[in-house]
């Protein structure tokens, strides 16, 4: 057996060959490199906040209550994503499974509020073509919900791969980094909801 | 994290969703159900969300674990770095504004 | 849309070109079925994973770079040359000065460097491929075809002519129609990801893959200077990434970040441009202080001086490089607490750059010198890069930056540090490590002959702009009045130009000359190198070392030779068997898949683009699925291999 392939049982599972810790760390990597491009999407809608040529202000159209929704069903994703690492972990593939179905489930009902939440605001007469102001929500918050999106579809990927090939060292590495992926997306929606939508009322 | 605590109920998980959930409230009512300064209302809710993001980061990322050293520095750097794009343009582009508008 | 509207048209100098690109595909088509290579390129070149393969494939794309930039700006000389010029009308004269930073900066510089990495940075921390040699073939085929995408606008649909910087309103929907503008913003947007995945890639490489024994202040220089691009490129690259989707959407989807209507702000555009355009610079430099480094340790016979100072500058210069950005626009009217703060970090990041300088120097201080042309190429960097350097600060200080900017004396200054800073190294690379991939070294009499050629013409070119500079002639512009004075020393400057055109040939000559000519290398260190690249036989086996060598301190190589210790005994050695990873014909699949995407962005044909993303998710599933477990090589094999490159050397 070489060095590249060595398993290493004191591990938990998704850690234990040398594959895995490398592509778990450049995933820790690359969620940096989201971090400085969220970052500018924040820097760039900060700075044209208020220009709002002459569409509708944030105060007139956003409401706290789909916020809220959003913003729970997101949280819970978040923690139901977590138990199915937990799960994982435990060595239950069903677990893993059922709360990874789940947080699917709650990723979607966040698009469909998400969706909902956007097709208002165009009817209110607020879209990409307003003004700077929306043109950078609509990139923002639309940056983030193509990013859950691509996660619910590289979820369903995993989630056909467990089904197959069982819980084995890959198939956990791909479900742990999927896991990280998703936490991320909360970490973003955090700042969302406090920077956008809350100081969006406030101010 | 010992292998044993694997098999147990997930503490981690259940505090930091209920803090989550508890930190999100109290932005929401810090900042639209009390009378403080717009500054402070940021400061506090700036400084809420962070903490909510370490929760994630800590107790639901498991950041510790693998190579936990360059994980935390490398999520430490991107933040320093997020701050310094989004300060500074901020500071930068107002600057502009104002001296625009003199 | 009219087949004439789609082909550029009207100018002779295009129809050329049209014809010369058709006859070499041709050629290339002609030669490729003949001697029956379709299958040899696609197993060999196209799929591979191979991190020296993909090295060599990114170092000839950025040579072919090289030369359509350098076509570019012979033409601009030529236009320059006398006043009162009609050779280029000014927006074809836009055209060329736009396609020439870009290409340079881009599709030039970086690739050049990162094929360097590509090539070297795996050998010298003694690791038998890179952390993810699938995503190493993404990065090359996205960045060729970025590329290709960025290199055809000048054929079909028009060049882009807003400049490499892209200012708005000038690269808007309003003054810049058509899609010229459009093939920039995705052809470097394609690149991009492949510029990204590198970064990502090369830094867990240097962190996780290094031989046992080698810690990080054991690491070689060029390994180190690697890694800090890395960390800039992950930084950086997502900045513009963002920036150049912005502006996509304005011109393509009717948002309005940086017009002038509806609220937009032209300066946002400026701010995010540079706040990855600082560290770009970097990203070109760093990786061209490690060659030099290398290279003067090498052939001074001496470790590097100061190597941990060396060390902490370059990472001083990673944090700093994020927060000078401001110093490319101080004159668009920022107050004074601004301008100063950003004065005052530019002027700061002059320091760690001044202590490698004399790092150089005492490496080189009573060493026993040998001088040949990778050892020229590192000498005539030092003074070139301080001119360039000290002007930097010059340009630095706010209040004189009023003077300066938009004028030559800034064209001269970027040309004097990207020029003898980052061509130099990629000449000075290329020259060093060249027999270790094809077994042979270049011409040393030719090399020589093309150093001192492209040296003397390059400081012909460019000295003279500084005072062109001073004179008051502005940058960017197409021709200028007699009575103006400056034509005396743009005809020097273009006499420069010319040298500097001889010297790149006669490098490129030198390439096929040797090929041809040059007697093979019978030892894997010709150089009597110092790093454990130079423990490999020449040219490299495909999986590197047969067995991973352990590292005891600094120049390891060096140390082993010193020692006098055996060479690898490949019949003694309980050798085992290596693990390598299988060529995929995804990454280049995926490219053109994304190369299509973007055309039909650029054409606002939806259609096209819509169908080609849905093929890169299909490849991305298909990738998904692969279980992609590589294949081993048995130790026989390995025993054949090594037996048959070592017998040369006896």
């Amino acid at each position: 057996m070489s060095h590249d392939e060595a398993i290493d049982p004191n591990q938990p599972l998704e850690f234990q060959t040398e594959k895995s810790r490398l592509n778990i760390l450049g995933f820790w990597i690359f969620l940096g490199a989201e971090i400085a491009l969220f970052g500018t999407l924040f820097a760039t809608y900060f700075v044209l906040t208020g220009r709002l040529a002459d569409g509708p202000g944030p105060s007139e159209l956003f409401e706290l209550r789909g916020v809220l929704i959003e913003t729970f069903i997101l949280l819970t994703s978040s923690f139901t994503c977590g138990i199915a690492i937990h799960e994982m972990r435990r060595g239950s593939r069903k677990g893993l499974m059922i709360w990874f179905i789940l947080t699917m489930l709650l990723g979607l009902g966040f698009l469909y509020f998400e969706i909902e939440e956007f097709i208002h605001y165009i009817h209110e007469g607020a879209s990409l073509q307003t003004s700077a102001f929306w043109s950078a929500f609509f990139t923002l918050l639309g940056t983030h919900g193509a990013h859950v999106s691509l996660g619910i579809g590289w979820m369903t990927m995993i989630l056909i791969q467990l089904a197959r090939n069982g819980l084995n060292s890959t198939t956990a590495r791909k479900a742990f980094i999927i896991s990280l992926y998703w936490h991320f997306l909360d970490v973003v929606w955090i700042f969302i909801f406090t920077g956008v939508y809350l100081l969006g009322m406030v101010m | 994290m010992t292998q044993n605590s694997h098999s147990n109920f997930p503490w981690n998980h259940v505090i930091g969703f209920i803090l989550s959930i508890a930190l999100t409230l109290l932005s929401v009512w810090i900042a639209l159900y009390t009378s403080l300064s717009i500054t402070a209302i940021i400061w506090i809710i700036v400084s809420l969300a962070i903490i909510q993001a370490g929760i994630q980061l800590f107790m639901f990322m498991h950041i510790r674990e693998g190579e936990g050293g360059a994980q935390v520095f490398t999520m430490v750097y991107s933040a320093i770095i997020g701050v310094i794009i989004v300060a500074g343009t901020i500071w930068v582009i107002n600057s502009m504004m104002h001296s625009m508008s003199m | 849309m009219q087949l004439d509207e789609f082909f550029v048209t009207g100018d002779p100098l295009i129809y050329g070109a049209d014809v010369s690109i058709i006859l070499s595909l041709i050629g290339i088509i002609f030669v490729l079925t003949k001697y029956k290579k379709w299958k040899w390129l696609w197993n060999e070149w196209l799929t591979t994973v191979d991190h020296k393969k993909l090295g060599v494939m990114y170092i000839i794309s950025a040579v072919l770079m090289l030369f359509r930039g350098g076509v570019d700006a012979m033409l601009m000389r030529a236009q320059l040359t006398l006043p009162n010029n009609e050779f280029l009308d000014s927006s074809h004269y836009n055209e060329i000065f736009t396609t020439h930073g870009t290409i340079m900066i881009i599709f030039m510089a970086m690739p050049f460097l990162i094929g360097l990495m590509n090539v070297v940075v795996p050998l010298q921390i003694g690791a038998r491929d890179v952390a993810y040699p699938f995503l190493n073939a993404v990065s090359f085929w996205t960045f060729f075809m970025g590329a290709m995408l960025f290199n055809i606008s000048f054929i079909i649909g028009g060049s882009p002519s807003a400049g490499w910087t892209s200012y708005v309103p000038m690269a808007g929907n309003e003054l810049s129609p058509g899609p010229g503008q459009n093939y920039y913003l995705l052809g470097l947007q394609v690149a991009g990801i492949g510029t990204l995945l590198t970064g990502i890639n090369f830094l867990v490489t240097i962190l996780k893959m290094r031989a046992p024994g080698m810690t990080l202040m054991r690491m070689p220089m060029f390994t180190w200077s690697s890694a800090i691009t890395c960390v800039l490129i992950i930084f950086a690259f997502p900045v513009l990434t963002v920036a150049l989707a912005l502006m996509t959407l304005d011109r393509i989807f009717g948002a309005h970040f940086f017009t002038l209507m509806d609220g937009g702000m032209p300066m946002l555009w400026a701010n995010l441009f540079w706040i990855w355009g600082h560290p770009e610079v970097y990203i070109v430099i760093l990786p061209a202080f490690g060659i030099f480094s290398e290279v003067i340790s090498t052939f001074s016979r001496k470790n590097l001086f100061g190597y941990k100072a060396m060390v902490y500058s370059m990472v001083v210069i990673a944090l700093l490089s994020f927060i000078v950005w401001v110093h490319h626009f101080f004159t668009m009217g920022a107050d004074a607490s601004v301008n100063s703060f950003f004065s005052l970090t530019t002027m700061a990041i002059a320091i760690p750059t001044g202590v490698k300088i004399f790092n150089w120097l005492l490496t080189l201080y009573k060493g026993r010198i040998k001088i040949n042309t990778a050892m020229l190429w590192s000498l005539a960097f030092i003074p070139n890069f301080v001119i360039g350097g000290v002007t930097g600060v010059m340009l630095a200080m706010a209040a004189a930056d009023y003077q300066y900017h938009n004028t030559y004396f800034l064209v001269a200054h970027f040309h004097y540090v990207l020029i003898s800073g980052t061509v130099y190294a990629c000449f000075a690379g290329l020259y060093y490590w060249y027999p270790k991939v094809f077994g042979h070294k270049l011409n040393e009499t030719l090399g020589k002959i093309s150093f001192w050629i492209f040296v003397i013409g390059f400081n012909v070119c460019f000295f003279p702009m500084y005072f062109l500079g001073f004179a008051g002639m502005p940058r960017r512009v197409h021709t200028y009045a007699e009575d103006t004075g400056w034509f005396e020393l743009n005809a020097v400057a273009s006499v420069g130009g010319v040298l500097m055109a001889i010297g790149f040939v006669i490098i490129v000559y030198n390439i096929y000359y040797s090929i041809r000519y040059a007697e093979r290398v019978k030892t894997g260190d010709p150089w009597d190198g110092r790093t454990l690249e130079w423990s490999t036989p020449a040219p490299v086996p495909y999986y590197n070392f047969a067995k991973i060598p352990d590292v005891h301190g600094l120049d390891p190589y060096w140390q082993i030779k010193k020692e006098g210790k055996q060479e690898l005994d490949i019949e003694e050695e309980r050798l085992e068997q290596i693990h390598m990873p299988d060529n995929s014909g995804v990454p280049v699949i995926m490219s053109v898949l994304l190369f299509i995407a973007g055309f039909g962005l650029v054409f606002e044909w939806m259609w096209m683009a819509i169908a080609a993303t849905i093929g890169v998710i299909v490849t991305m599933i298909m990738r998904s699925f692969d279980p992609d477990e590589g294949h081993h090589v048995e130790v026989e094999e390995i025993k054949e291999i090594e037996r048959n490159v070592r017998r040369k050397e006896d």
